[in-house]
């Protein structure tokens, strides 16, 4: 069913008891010719753009929970493209410009909501920096808009714009950035992809490979042997295990993201803003709640639960930031596994294994990343080459010295 | 999270920083080549379950602590200070 005006006013008139399952829930096939492990966003837009773009539509997820049920379900939905690094710009960019089709493309709604991201800067070296990031913005073709104090003051009253340590100096706006509904996106990619013959098996969990002669033919799960074409890996904070388990090892720390949520409010929030100072960013969600989170805890986890030093530090982020979200009561926290690469950017590559291709190392950047990831992911199994988007997210990079390290900080996955 | 410093006793986790695995340990010797290093400073092996880590009590006693610990769980199974542990693999 194409979904449609015509088809909610319809299914409401009739009791809205005529809506079907949108996906199916088949038994592992013997052999694919492409088998994903990991269903959560990359793996589902892997699988669809497999099917869609490339015509190949003998394909599996496997899933060793529920689709969705991973990082893709832990994070805090912001969606943005304003990298510094060529080699991530031209991926982000990307990305974004999937997510400005995704709804049509899909017939889905994942609430795509480009409300603008403000980046705040508290001093003038920062403000000067934040001009630099946005005309790189600009040039690579995205976009960025500088504001100054009173112009902050105007659009975002509600800010702490004298704070002595922090005070509020300008900020950079990014006009398509913005939020989407974490679900939507799993659900939008599933059914899409499910339409174009794509099996998503659920509650398959991949605990070997068999390789033979240095090449992959096929993954041993709990529900039996499944061979394989070609074999891909999206399981985000799980990466390390499974590629022990194809008998590599990754650059990747995995380590602990906490985020939070308030209570249901009304509008009061209408962009997303990320402080400058402490890592903190906030945005509202479209059922009323704050959402919003902070850094790292810092240490190795897979855990999917942080501690409480780093929940005071985000709530003493937040008070210093924006006062008034005192009064909000905290609802939910959750805490999501980041494959924490050792510079902080992603790796779409090959692996040392034949016909095993690996995307990992998303750190906390995966879910604005999906569209993307998915869309570069699928040209590289198909095809064999790098997407031109994705030619410089290699995982030799960190043999020949062409690291992505955004902020400069070496090999030290808890400080990206 | 509380570390039980080998020195000073049970300690808030906040009062430590942290480094990463211990397999820091095991330098390469520096005519190894280029990809042992490699090796040493970007590849980890990540596991879920019992790891050991290295934590510096940097408002304590300043010492650098190997902590075993289980990251599925986040349980503390065992602390030792990384001078005797250096020691010990000599």
């Amino acid at each position: 069913m194409r979904y449609s005006a015509w088809e909610v006013f319809r299914h409401g008139l009739t009791g809205n008891g005529g809506w079907k399952p949108v996906w199916r829930d088949p038994a592992p096939k013997p052999r694919y010719d492409v088998v994903i492990i990991g269903g959560g966003g990359h793996g589902l837009a892997t699988a669809y753009y497999l099917a869609r773009v490339h015509g190949i539509r003998n394909v599996a997820v496997l899933e060793r929970s529920y689709i969705g049920g991973g990082n893709t379900g832990r994070n805090t939905t912001i969606v943005r493209s304003n990298y510094m690094l060529e080699g991530n710009m031209s991926f982000y960019s990307h990305s974004l410009r999937l997510w400005e089709g995704l709804e049509q493309e899909l017939n889905y709604n994942v609430m795509f909501s480009q409300r603008g991201l403000v980046v705040l800067g508290h001093s003038d070296g920062q403000v000067e920096m934040l001009a630099r990031r946005g005309t790189m913005s600009i040039m690579a073709g995205d976009d960025g808009e500088l504001w100054s104090r009173e112009e902050c003051r105007r659009q975002m009253p509600y800010l702490n714009y004298d704070d002595p340590r922090f005070p509020i100096y300008g900020a950079l706006m990014h006009r398509r950035g913005g939020t989407a509904r974490h679900d939507a996106v799993v659900w939008g990619y599933a059914r899409a992809a499910d339409r174009l013959g794509v099996d998503i098996i659920q509650n398959c969990e991949v605990q070997g490979f068999r390789i033979e002669n240095g090449k992959m033919v096929g993954v041993e799960t709990s529900r039996g042997y499944i061979g394989a074409g070609k074999v891909g890996m999206t399981v985000a904070g799980r990466s390390g295990q499974v590629a022990a388990m194809a008998g590599f090892r990754l650059p990747i720390e995995s380590q602990v993201l906490q985020a939070f949520v308030t209570e249901g409010l009304k509008p009061i929030l209408p962009t997303v803003v990320a402080f400058g100072m402490g890592h903190f960013y906030i945005s509202q969600s479209d059922k009323g709640g704050l959402v919003f989170g902070g850094d790292l805890d810092g240490y190795n986890s897979y855990a999917q639960r942080g501690n409480l030093p780093m929940m005071e530090h985000v709530a003493e982020a937040g008070m210093a930031l924006m006062p008034m979200i005192g009064k909000a009561k905290m609802l939910r926290s959750w805490g999501g596994i980041n494959d924490m690469t050792m510079d902080g950017s992603p790796i779409i590559d090959r692996s040392p294994v034949e016909n095993f291709f690996v995307n990992c190392g998303w750190c906390y950047g995966g879910f604005k990343a999906i569209p993307g990831s998915g869309n570069v992911f699928a040209h590289l199994m198909a095809t064999g080459n790098h997407h031109k988007a994705a030619d410089k997210l290699l995982l030799n990079r960190f043999e020949t010295g062409r690291l992505l390290d955004e902020t400069g900080n070496g090999p030290s996955p808890n400080l990206h | 999270m509380r570390i039980p410093c080998p020195n000073c006793g049970d300690r808030d986790s906040r009062e430590f920083h942290y480094r990463g695995s211990a397999e820091l340990f095991h330098r390469p010797a520096g005519d190894a080549g280029q990809p042992a290093f490699v090796e040493y400073v970007y590849f980890r092996d990540n596991p879920a379950g019992r790891h050991r880590d290295l934590w510096l009590h940097e408002t304590g006693c300043r010492s650098w602590i190997v902590v075993e610990r289980d990251t599925a769980t986040h349980e503390i199974l065992s602390t030792a200070l990384a001078a005797d542990v250096a020691r010990g693999a000599q």
